[in-house]
């Protein structure tokens, strides 16, 4: 590798470095993801234009073919599904990682040393986990699957079997590795069995902690990469990879945090019960009497109310009203109401992913309040209107110790005079967990699509 | 270089990537994971090398593929960061604009109340980005 290439490697390197400080704070989070940008191009086009590089065109030609691919996904894709979009991009990550592992281990005169070995086995198996495990994550956000956890008949046993299997075969690969087919098959096979463990480890997690699991898995690739690095002898590989991983992991526990779960709690709370997705189907079942009005008496409501906290949450967003809800609440400021979005850390389907929604409709950053500004409003808040929200409001968080989301910081909505839910049906939020809330004397509830309904609200408030 | 080098930047890079992110608002969680996401995207470079060293069907289509995975996953990552963030930064621009707009709006047809009384509101709303 000649010095001008490990040069601009550095450099690369250090892009990564300042875009990941710069994503860190939101005044320079843009600037920082293009710097980002900028260095993997630096990276690439040095890299393609190596003068021993063989099979340059079909290289090329494979660029094209992802970028092509690529953006259009990742331009076209609504904001509410970016969650997904981001699990899908890991994966293949995670895919692209295996597959440099399985190559290199075919050419075994470069596998010469056992801690390579090593590297391209943990690769193989970290990568096919990461690539199953991301499509599952994204069939469950996409919705292709339910939401709830998953548990696979006697997946307590299957799945830790699966598992050290797949690292027995890597090691038996690893102590064979010496250019016979032998060891070829066993990392074959080690793969197959990770890829499996990949869709096992995932399954049981519950549909509100897969952001965290995203996170996690995507702490897993860079590992895989910064493993490949040191197989190729790559510097880049081994920082960026690294730099990656070590952020990865740190984010995967403030967001665990934030949703105040456990990591352990998040990949094994099917198996003990406490899944944010325990018992539902009993509960739901239940007719307890609920209080619904239509559009005109809850319009008198808000106009009438000093103050009004609006909750949004993943239905809004799954209506794509936040251009609606915006209307309604620059008119009840026109009426001199007190006006106030609530934001919970993991409204939406991932952390901030709300904030983004939004500031999409251009609602004024200095109306939204987060969770900690947010709940001692409540207590003076006259009317809380929770649109499309529900876990994140239920008081069973904080209240019943028994309940699955047990523990989880809400917003306080009950401390409001009157609280107005906003939902499609009875059916209940993204966790499955049945919300008292609902059947409070002092709640009110509008069902209907939330633009719809909102689209009423506006015109019944115009019409005071 | 020898293992102990290695292990070095290794340790290091460990250091630096829990530093850069220790104080992040919870706003900022989904574009920095996918930042993140989109930097391991840098596989390319190595699915690059390896398929421009690799000889005979099976070697070249494997890294074929992986290139064009990792091209997926670097590319699409920082756009889809980016369609983030500008969500975040747009919003400055839309209501300069905006407020320009409808302040045009209000001088045209004098009589704009709306459209006046929204645009102060706009303007002194806009953080200091």
């Amino acid at each position: 590798m000649s010095t001008a290439t490990q040069v601009a490697y550095l450099f690369t390197a250090l892009c990564f470095i300042l875009a990941l400080k710069g994503l860190s704070s939101p005044k320079h989070a843009r600037n920082g993801n293009l710097v980002g940008a900028l260095g993997a191009t630096v990276a690439v086009v040095v890299t393609v234009s190596q003068r021993h590089l063989g099979h340059r065109v079909p290289i090329i030609i494979a660029i094209v073919a992802g970028a092509i691919i690529a953006v259009p996904a990742a331009r076209m894709v609504k904001m509410t599904a970016i969650p997904q979009m981001v699990a899908m991009f890991n994966g293949v990550g995670g895919g692209a990682a295996m597959l440099v592992a399985l190559d290199e281990f075919l050419r075994l005169h470069r596998v010469d040393s056992t801690a390579a070995a090593i590297a391209v086995a943990f690769t193989a198996i970290v990568g096919s986990v990461s690539f199953t495990g991301s499509l599952i994550t994204f069939g469950k956000l996409q919705e292709l699957m339910t939401g709830r956890p998953i548990l696979v008949p006697g997946a307590r046993v299957i799945t830790p079997l699966v598992g050290l299997s797949a690292v027995g075969c890597g090691i038996a690969a690893v102590a064979t590795a010496d250019g016979k087919t032998g060891s070829v098959t066993f990392l074959v096979i080690c793969t197959v069995l990770a890829l499996g463990l990949g869709v096992l480890f995932v399954l049981p997690v519950g549909g509100a902690d897969v952001p965290v699991v995203i996170s996690l898995l995507n702490a897993f690739t860079g590992l895989t990469v910064a493993a490949s690095g040191y197989v190729l002898d790559n510097t880049l590989l081994i920082v960026a990879g690294t730099l990656v991983g070590a952020s990865g992991t740190m984010l995967t526990l403030l967001m665990a945090r934030a949703m105040g779960r456990s990591i352990t709690g998040v990949l094994f709370g099917a198996f003990s019960g406490s899944s944010t997705a325990g018992s539902t189907a009993e509960v739901v079942s239940s007719d307890r009497a609920v209080k619904s009005a239509g559009a005109d008496d809850i319009a008198i409501l808000l106009a009438y109310a000093r103050k009004v906290a609006i909750v949004p949450g993943y239905g809004l967003a799954v209506a794509q009203a936040q251009h609606t809800i915006r209307e309604l609440v620059d008119l009840l400021e026109s009426r001199g109401v007190e006006v106030f979005y609530a934001i919970h850390p993991v409204a939406g389907r991932m952390p901030g992913h709300m904030n983004v929604l939004l500031a999409e409709a251009n609602v004024p950053y200095e109306q939204l309040k987060e969770m900690d500004d947010a709940n001692p409003e409540f207590s003076s808040t006259d009317v809380a209107v929770v649109v499309g929200a529900n876990d994140v409001v239920n008081p069973a968080a904080r209240d019943s110790a028994g309940s699955p989301i047990y523990g989880m910081p809400i917003l306080n909505v009950d401390e409001a005079t009157n609280v107005v839910f906003m939902k499609r049906s009875m059916r209940p939020g993204f966790a499955g967990i049945d919300n008292a809330l609902l059947y409070h004397p002092k709640t009110t509830l509008f069902f209907g699509d939330a633009k719809d309904s909102l689209s009423k609200l506006v015109a019944a408030v115009k019409a005071i | 270089m020898n293992n102990v080098g290695w292990l070095t930047i290794f340790m290091l890079s460990i250091f630096v990537g829990f530093e850069v992110i220790s104080k992040v608002s919870a706003v900022l969680h989904t574009p920095l994971m996918s930042g993140a996401n989109a930097i391991h995207g840098v596989i390319l470079v190595g699915a690059i090398l390896i398929t421009g060293t690799s000889s005979g069907g099976v070697q070249l289509t494997l890294g074929l593929v992986a290139v064009v995975l990792a091209t997926a996953n670097m590319v699409g990552g920082f756009v889809v960061t980016d369609r983030m963030l500008e969500m975040f930064k747009g919003r400055g621009k839309a209501a300069k604009a905006a407020s320009k707009s409808s302040a045009a709006t209000a001088a045209a047809a004098s009589g704009g109340t709306t459209a006046a009384s929204a645009a102060p509101g706009t303007a002194t709303d806009r953080p200091a980005s």
